[in-house]
């Protein structure tokens, strides 16, 4: 009689979930083609003042509303400022406004959002209704409203957006935590005396990154529109300092004669959302291939 | 059906409290005496003393939100200190514009998002399917403020077939009143279409593989029948429920819509409250489309709660 053995050349190699999730995200090409786009974006932001071709603030009274030239490529402002130049820093207020506000979003929602989870009782009662109430408020108008007491300035527009996308974090955190708390390795965890704040942290938080990964790109992108929403209010970015929304709000007053001016802003925005939101999606397919 | 109004209106109450003390506290973002900048900026003393008044200044913090939350319940959300009118009175003046824009978004949305749904979940992983969902991802990315720029630049600067801005009552000229709406609504209603589109499609995956339908395809039926009659009457229901969600989306993209196309409606009242400095109003605004917001989604629970047979049993 022979024992079949397994020789270590025949245990295939196991990989970390993240890494196969990494895995499953480089086969798909949309997802890829759209981190590459966001990768270009965010170069851009950094490299702005050696890419840009003029300062975004200078301005030329012989070169108002120029149509697009070999020496303006996306043409020149109502005040003779070149629009490609602004596009190439409007950019950084953008990538800015996205990555701050959805940074103060996760860092009040989800340790709140693990409290609720994890505590329950009165705690979780007490976070969800005060998350109903927030989200009972349409998202842009309470970040106007935010904007509007707070004053207007991209720092409070970057508050207003990431006050305003706290709770969709909070109640995916504690869906998360729900779930994972009644597993077998956090009981294990409970059982051999470990506290309470180390279970919460070392044992559940990491098992709803994820998640948590997902939401976050796709809040990036709805966080770009409203900055931009935002500036194209005068809510967001003050003039003369180039955003995004703030240039379309003044392109749409030259719209019959200077239609440049209104293009390649959006054409920006339109680019980066729709990256955030297809690696977003592509995110998730990886992460959770089931959801296909 | 009386035990569920009332396990749900029991989680209602403390949400409504909850948004009440958040718009309330949006006032206390304010630098300084509120007063002050509620005055405007004439900073006329008489309207200073008569708003400490009004306000309860002078007193504590929780007082003050006392007879701010009693005034509300009594309809009374304050003044405007620029237009001189009650804030609800402006409200109501205001909304059957946004209102009009707002159903004949839907009814844009529902048209393009429902039918694209459908081909898409019918012919999944067709061209069709594809071209749907890109056109919902264009849906989802497109800021609808730059889309409405666009449509003015293509329709009322290039072809000069549409007004570019303005608004006519529909009981002055309706053909006017339409040719004013039909590209603000169209923008409005495009990022909800994307939104209705996705939900549609997974709805009609979901049923088209169940077994009653499994069955109607067996007995013979015509596949129109059974995608119209059998299948999509029970994957609306979902969608309906879902889509009383978007109506959040459907005010931030009034303020933006109506701002685009100098709409006088309900966003339009709010962004010149703001840059007025009109916070009573900004506070009337927000507190309206949230109770709004909580009632709809009451109307949409009880709604599904009243076509879902197994939902009635449960709460029996």
């Amino acid at each position: 009689m022979t024992t079949a053995v397994a020789t270590p050349a025949t245990i295939p190699r196991e990989h970390s979930p993240g890494r196969r999730a990494l895995a499953r995200l480089a086969r798909r090409r949309g997802a890829m083609i759209a981190l590459g786009v966001v990768v270009f974006f965010v170069v851009l932001a950094l490299l702005a003042p050696f890419v840009a071709p003029y300062d975004p603030l200078a301005t030329s009274w012989s070169a108002v509303r120029k149509a697009p030239t070999a020496a303006h490529w996306f043409g020149t402002d109502e005040i003779g400022r070149d629009v490609a130049s602004r596009v190439v820093w409007g950019t950084r207020a953008s990538l800015l406004a996205g990555v701050v506000s959805v940074s103060i979003a996760l860092a009040f929602g989800v340790p709140i959002g693990l409290a609720a989870g994890y505590l329950g009782g009165w705690v979780d009662a007490l976070i969800s209704r005060m998350t109903d109430a927030m989200l009972a408020c349409p998202f842009l108008i309470l970040a106007i409203a935010l904007a509007a007491f707070l004053g207007p300035s991209l720092t409070n527009a970057m508050i207003a957006i990431g006050i305003s996308a706290t709770p969709v974090f909070v109640r995916l955190t504690r869906a998360q935590v729900l779930h994972v708390k009644v597993e077998d390795y956090v009981e294990a965890a409970r059982a051999v005396g470990n506290s309470h704040l180390r279970i919460a942290l070392r044992h559940i938080l990491p098992n709803i990154v994820p998640p948590l990964i997902v939401q976050a790109t796709l809040a990036i992108a709805a966080a770009v529109i409203a900055e931009a929403a935002l500036s194209f209010l005068g809510l967001g970015q003050q003039p003369p300092a180039p955003s995004w929304g703030s240039m379309l709000n003044t392109a749409k007053n030259y719209i019959d004669n200077a239609p440049w001016m209104a293009v390649w802003p959006g054409v920006s925005i339109f680019l980066l959302v729709l990256s955030f939101n297809l690696l977003g999606d592509g995110l998730r397919d990886a992460f959770d291939p089931k959801s296909r | 059906m009386l035990n569920y109004l009332i396990q749900r209106l029991a989680t209602i109450v403390p949400t409504l409290f909850f948004v009440s003390i958040l718009i309330f506290g949006l006032q206390q973002l304010l630098p300084g005496d509120p007063a002050m900048i509620l005055a405007g900026e004439e900073r006329d003393p008489t309207v200073i003393a008569h708003l400490h008044q009004k306000l309860h200044l002078d007193e504590p913090l929780p007082i003050r939100y006392l007879y701010w939350a009693g005034g509300v319940l009594k309809g009374d959300l304050g003044e405007s200190v620029r237009i001189q009118k009650p804030v609800l009175e402006l409200i109501v003046e205001k909304l059957p514009v946004t209102l009009e824009l707002a159903l004949l978004a839907i009814l844009i949305a529902v048209t393009i998002g429902v039918t694209a749904g459908i081909v898409s979940a019918v012919a999944k992983n067709t061209v069709w399917d594809y071209a749907a969902n890109v056109f919902a991802l264009w849906g989802l990315s497109t800021p609808n403020f730059w889309l409405g720029i666009m449509l003015i630049l293509l329709f009322s600067v290039t072809l000069g077939w549409l007004p570019a801005s303005g608004y006519v009552s529909p009981f002055v000229d309706l053909k006017a009143n339409l040719a004013a709406m039909i590209m603000p609504a169209f923008v409005l209603g495009n990022a909800i279409a994307a939104v209705l589109m996705r939900h549609t499609r997974s709805a009609m995956l979901q049923v088209l593989s169940s077994d009653y339908v499994r069955t109607a395809r067996a007995k013979g039926l015509d596949e129109r029948v059974v995608v119209l009659k059998h299948a999509l009457r029970n994957a609306l229901t979902p969608v309906i429920t879902l889509g009383a969600l978007e109506f959040g989306t459907l005010l931030s993209g009034a303020v933006l819509t109506e701002q685009v196309f100098t709409i006088p409606g309900f966003g339009k009242l709010i962004i010149d409250a703001v840059f007025n400095r009109d916070y009573l109003v900004v506070q009337g605004v927000v507190l309206c489309t949230a109770t709004a917001y909580i009632t709809l989604n009451l109307l949409a629970d009880l709604a599904y709660f009243l076509v879902n047979p197994r939902l009635r049993d449960r709460h029996a």
